[in-house]
């Protein structure tokens, strides 16, 4: 059982590596200038909410499972995530809003905010994996 | 010459010179004269000086450029070639050309060889001496221009590769420049002997140091002796070149301005300037010091230096004088020159500064701190040549006209770094060049500009990115002086503002033609305000001004709840109304016949004009679609792309974007802080995103007496680069005075040029970065801004920061260019560059603050902060960037410290401007203020140009009931009385006076109980007070003097902007007599502080 856990917010933390990094390329590739604003807004606003929910699903997971250091962990980022979709003004067009998304130093913390994820989530990533070796040992 | 030339192209259509192969450039004035006539448009003080005209600013120009030359190269190196093209030394050979040289022609290019032997020639010292020429020169400037700068090409072609020829070359230019002067200066005198030229190079290389030293120094010194060549003349040029110097303002004072002829620019300028003043100045009995010249700049530069030194090379200055020498050496230490020399000008220029600039204004002490007239832009401290060509500061305008070296440096000092850019402003000459190749940096794909270094005539360094670029063989060729091999004097190189013809490589389809759309709101309410009549009247009066050319399109759509297309079709007999009631998913009913020709359709469209406001005048539809309807009109233009005008009267209620009332007009006096500042809705920027792919842009009338929602329906605009207009209580019958306003801007807005499908960049030297954009657009990439539309009176600002530090560099450079589609179907590039000195402490910093650029730099910020955190959060950051910027002043650059409120003299006005910014419609609290009239407002400080700005924020008030002709502006004719600014203050006001406010967008008129009675009958044409009517909106044309003074100053007033200010005759009973008392904003009133009140408050938190 505990394994299964485990080995469900293994995969679970992969696909928000993986996302973090789709988040980090793509928000380079504007400061690059190789796509528009508008083109990566849209496709970053897409994955807001998978993230919200991937978060929210290890976080569940671990809460229900009862391993309270590890909930501990992960609620904040799940708290920030949903803090962030719910403090989007109204007229703006998701949590990456193309026509603010070069002012004030934005692509920089969006920047900034994918880069510190993907490091919690690596490290997210070694602590489910150590669990789940030690869970297989377990059983 | 004037054949290539340049032809000044101000407006649309410009007749091009085209030269098949080579760029041509035209110029209005023939060769000679286009310098002035473009530069004077862009730079006033320029133009001012009365000397500089064409000629001088040539030469200065091209000296600088010719810096590329091998020594001038580095930067600082090339302020200095350009010294030596200086006038002044030419002007001194001219005298001797008649003794050594009579031989006149300037054409004969100096040869290398004689350059060298005249800079030892004394007598061409001595010509230089002479600076009467200086006097004369503004008279007699024009004819000699073409040949001299032939002959100068020709120099620098055949120096440039070996030291002997490079020292030619050098001489050349500032040969080149000088025959000009020669020109100019001496008329009579006898012309220019080739050996003139030489001496001038001297007199040029001299001037480099100068720069540097002399400002304060006295030329003489010893220093004169081993260059002894170094006339005179130069000497004298060198004090008036120190204020370059130093820095530019305070040496301007020194009297360059009247010098003109001078155009002491920077430091290259700096020479020029020793020129002028040689020339302007008597002194220039000096002259017989000739071959001082050169030493003494040096030893102005570095008087400590013995002359020995400087021939050394010591200094930057000293390569400079070297180059001729040496050319080899020269050219190396030419590079690093610039940097040394920038260092030291600026230290020497602080001091001599200080005085002006950092002068410490007491503010509690001293009241009476408003100029007499307008403010002027501090000038940048950069060597008088490169300044006499920097860009004009209407144009482009930076809030710290010295850059700090770092970040830090910029943090700690607490003013806001940013540019403001009028980038589209109408000019009346701007030069155009048609080229198959533009020239631009390979990596940073910059515009080559005056602030480029050409290390020889084949290459030049980028000022942006410092790479090295080759330069084109075409570019080799100038079509101005239809001459060969400098590069230098292309007019890309002499103009920081110019415009290209674009070649087929800029476009990404063929040129769109200019597409017209209107959408009018035709609901019950709508008709009630009867603006249909005044839009539709005011289109057929100006359907043929229209810019565009025979593939210019127009179309209609109307509507209420339903979309109304209205098929305009060749061949029809009267135009179709097409209704489409299906808001829900909107459909073109005939897709290709909306849009039509306007030419070829033009009776059907006048047609329609004339029937439109009768065909509605019965509805009773009270709601509005305007949602759908937008996206009708951005179905209909996509294709093409074009301009969008929509006309609204109401909230929209019905279908996508519908809007519901967010304002509670109780809470508008009350509350604390004001909610809904930001949209409702993403669809409207939705929607503008999508127009600006598609090159749509949308601009917004919004004439109505009840809340619409502007926060949300701005968007539209805001983001497909347009413009809003809002009208508050606009009726038809009530309103007269609106009434006309609305038809004059109507007027304008038809009418005022139009760049379609256009996209600007604003580049920026390697190290400083754009982080936030003010205005209507979208920014596309982190620095590309895409503009639909773009018009004349779109105004632009941008927050700056310091990504590395700008250690080894003397200056900076910001060049905007806006590519964009004429109305008439051309691609043009309008390229603005603006140089900038680097500084490394903090008095120098705050020496060169703007104060008007910082507030209106500070007012968008405010905006922005109000709309995303809170009115009283932006309130707050204005008072603490007051309050953070002179307590920086108090413990960091203040010596000694004295009680009191301290700020340096260029920000004296700032306490006053920022709580004229808290007392503003965007900004006030505590007073009733419509919550459409605060988001107008807030719209119009972030994208108004900065002119206008300034007056929304502080309007000028004048006393107008004793105007007298003493100092009267004279144009065309006319002679404007130019009364003094007053306090903003009700004690100003005098029952006995009449005073005039101009508040930008208003002008008030306000009549004293017991105003003079002569005032009253001559120019109001009443017989008494009491008879003054209640809503006078004109003054009425009175054969008096009084009443022409007073229209002509009020009709200067209104033309120095493009929208029309109505005028409001207020008296004591007036409804209006309270927005006028509201702008008198150093008064205490019930919510908010007096001007003193603030200063205490400021002064309280400054001494903390």
């Amino acid at each position: 059982m505990e394994a299964a856990v485990f080995i469900l917010s293994l995969v679970d933390c992969c696909a928000l590596i993986f996302l973090a990094v789709y988040f980090i390329i793509t928000l380079s590739d504007l400061e690059c200038d190789y796509i528009n604003a508008r083109a990566c807004c849209s496709k970053l606003n897409r994955w807001v909410v998978p993230e919200l929910v991937g978060q929210a699903l290890a976080t569940v997971l671990m809460l229900v499972s009862l391993h309270w250091f590890v909930f501990l962990l992960n609620l904040p980022v799940a708290t920030w995530n949903v803090y962030r979709v719910w403090k989007v003004p109204m007229g703006n067009m998701g949590v990456f809003d193309p026509t603010e998304i070069h002012n004030r130093g934005q692509l920089k913390s969006h920047m900034k905010e994918s880069m510190i994820k993907l490091g919690f989530h690596l490290l997210c990533f070694f602590i489910y994996l150590y669990s789940m070796i030690l869970a297989l040992i377990n059983d | 010459m004037s054949s290539t030339g340049f032809n000044s192209q101000n407006g649309p259509g410009q007749p091009y010179a085209n030269g098949p192969l080579q760029n041509q450039v035209v110029l209005q004035p023939p060769g000679p004269c286009y310098n002035m006539a473009h530069q004077p448009p862009y730079n006033p003080m320029q133009a001012k000086g009365p000397m500089p005209p064409g000629p001088g600013l040539y030469n200065s120009g091209p000296y600088q450029p010719i810096p590329p030359v091998s020594s001038y190269q580095a930067s600082p190196g090339q302020p200095m070639l350009n010294r030596p093209p200086m006038g002044p030394p030419h002007p001194m050979t001219s005298p001797q050309s008649t003794s050594p040289f009579p031989g006149p022609e300037q054409a004969t290019p100096a040869l290398p060889v004689s350059a060298n032997s005249y800079y030892q020639h004394p007598p061409a010292w001595q010509y230089g001496a002479l600076p009467l020429m200086g006097a004369p020169p503004p008279i007699g400037v024009p004819p000699p221009m073409a040949t001299p700068p032939l002959a100068f090409v020709d120099n620098h072609v055949t120096s440039s590769p070996s030291l002997a020829p490079l020292q030619a070359s050098s001489a050349g230019y500032s040969a080149a420049p000088s025959p000009v002067y020669h020109n100019a200066v001496q008329p009579s005198g006898p012309p220019l002997p080739p050996t003139s030229l030489h001496r001038y190079t001297q007199p040029g290389s001299a001037p480099p140091p100068m720069k540097p030293v002399a400002p304060p120094h006295t030329y003489q010194p010893g220093m004169t002796a081993p260059y002894g060549q170094p006339p005179t003349g130069p000497p004298p040029s060198m004090r008036p070149t120190p204020p370059p110097m130093g820095n530019a303002t305070p040496p301007l004072p020194f009297g360059p301005k009247t010098d003109g002829h001078i155009p002491t620019p920077a430091n290259g300028a700096q020479v020029p300037n020793s020129f002028d003043h040689l020339e302007t100045g008597p002194k220039m009995a000096g002259p017989p010091q000739q071959p001082a010249p050169p030493a003494r700049h040096m030893g102005l530069s570095y008087p400590s230096l013995p002359p020995g030194y400087q021939n050394t090379s010591a200094s930057p200055m000293q390569a400079q004088t070297q180059p001729y020498s040496h050319a080899p050496q020269s050219y190396q230490q030419s590079s690093a020159g610039p940097a040394q020399l920038s260092p030291s000008l600026a230290g020497l220029s602080l001091q001599s500064q200080t005085p002006e600039t950092l002068r410490v204004v007491n503010l509690l002490q001293e009241r009476s701190l408003l100029p007499p007239g307008p403010i002027t832009p501090p000038t940048p401290c950069l060597p008088q040549d490169l300044q006499k060509i920097n860009c004009h500061p209407e144009v482009f305008r930076s809030t710290l006209t010295s850059i700090p070296q770092t970040q830090s440096l910029l943090n700690k000092a607490k003013l806001p770094l940013g540019l403001l850019l009028h980038p589209f402003k109408d000019l009346s000459q701007l030069p155009v060049v048609t080229s198959s190749t533009i020239v631009r940096c390979r990596s940073c794909r910059t515009y080559i500009n005056p602030f480029v270094t050409f290390l020889d005539q084949r290459r030049w360094k980028c000022n942006l990115c410092y790479r090295v670029n080759d330069v084109p063989e075409e570019f080799m060729y100038n079509p101005v002086t239809r001459s060969y091999g400098e590069p230098h004097k292309r007019p890309e190189v002499q103009n920081a503002t110019i415009e290209f013809i674009a070649p087929s490589e800029y476009m990404l389809r063929p040129p769109q033609p200019a597409v017209y759309l209107f959408v009018l709101d035709v609901s019950h309410n709508a008709v009630e305000t009867g603006y249909l009549d005044v839009v539709c009247h005011s289109l057929l009066e100006n359907i043929n001004a229209l810019p565009g050319d025979s593939r210019t399109k127009i179309g209609f759509i109307s509507f209420d709840s339903t979309i109304h297309f209205y098929n305009l079709q060749e061949g029809l007999a009267q135009p179709q109304m097409l209704i489409v009631s299906d808001i829900e998913d909107i459909f073109l009913p005939t897709p290709d016949s909306l849009l039509v020709n306007l030419n070829e359709c033009k009776e059907l469209v006048q047609d329609l004009l004339k029937s439109l406001p009768q065909m509605f005048a019965k509805t009773m539809e009270t709601q509005s679609a305007l949602g759908p309807a937008l996206q009708a009109a951005f179905k209909l233009l996509s294709p093409t792309g074009g301009r969008v005008s929509v006309f609204q009267t109401q909230l929209p209620n019905l279908g996508v974007g519908a809007l519901k009332s967010r304002e509670d007009p109780n809470q508008r006096a009350s509350a604390k802080d004001i909610p809904n500042l930001s949209p409702a809705t993403d669809f409207y920027k939705k929607l503008a995103l999508d127009c600006s792919g598609q090159q749509v842009a949308v601009d917004l009338f919004l004439l109505s007496s009840q809340y619409c929602d502007l926060a949300s329906l701005a968007c539209i605009s805001r983001y497909s680069a347009g413009s809003v207009y809002y009208y508050s209580s606009y009726q038809q019958q009530h309103n007269p005075a609106g009434v006309e306003c609305f038809q004059k801007d109507l007027k304008r807005y038809l009418t005022r040029k139009i760049g379609l499908e256009a996209v600007m960049r604003i580049r920026c030297t390697k190290g400083l970065s754009i982080h936030t954009f003010h205005g209507n657009f979208f920014v596309r990439s982190t620095d590309l801004l895409s503009l639909p539309n773009v018009n004349p009176d779109a105004g632009f600002a941008v927050q700056m920061s310091i990504e590395e530090n700008l250690v080894d560099m003397q200056s900076v450079s910001f060049q905007a260019a806006l590519l964009y589609t004429s109305s008439k179907g051309e691609r043009r590039i309008r390229v603005h560059t603006m140089c900038l000195p680097v500084v490394n402490s903090l008095s120098d910093i705050f020496a060169g603050a703007d104060v008007q650029a910082i507030t209106g730099l500070l007012a968008s910020m405010a905006v922005d902060r109000s709309v995303t955190s809170s009115l009283s959060d932006a309130r707050d950051a204005m008072t603490n960037a007051s309050i953070d910027s002179l307590t920086s002043y108090r413990t960091s650059v203040l010596t000694i410290q004295q009680p009191g409120l301290l700020a340096p003299a260029c920000l004296r006005l700032f306490p006053l401007y920022i709580l004229a910014l808290l007392k503003q419609k965007a900004f006030r609290t505590g007073t009733s203020t419509r919550l459409d009239d605060r988001v107008f407002a807030m719209c119009q400080l972030k994208y108004q140009p900065l002119a206008y700005v300034m007056l929304m924020i502080h309007p000028a008030l004048y006393r107008v009931d004793d105007l007298t002709d003493e100092g009267a502006l004279n144009i065309s004719e006319r002679a404007i009385p130019q009364p003094r600014v007053q306090q903003l203050s009700v004690e100003k006001l005098s029952r006995e006076g009449a005073f005039l406010m101009d508040a930008g967008s208003v002008i008030y008129l306000w009549i004293g109980r017991n105003c003079n009675p002569d005032f009253l009958t001559q120019v109001l044409g009443v017989p008494d007070y009491a008879a003054v009517p209640q809503n006078m909106n004109l003054l009425p044309e009175l054969d008096t003097a009084e009443s022409q003074r007073t229209r002509a100053f009020v009709g200067w007033l209104r033309e120095q902007r493009p929208f029309f200010p109505i005028l409001h005759v207020i008296r004591d009973e007036s409804p209006l007599k309270a927005s006028f008392m509201q702008n008198m904003i150093e008064d205490r009133t019930e919510s908010a502080l007096s001007y003193y009140e603030f200063l205490l408050h400021v002064q309280q938190q400054v001494s903390k």
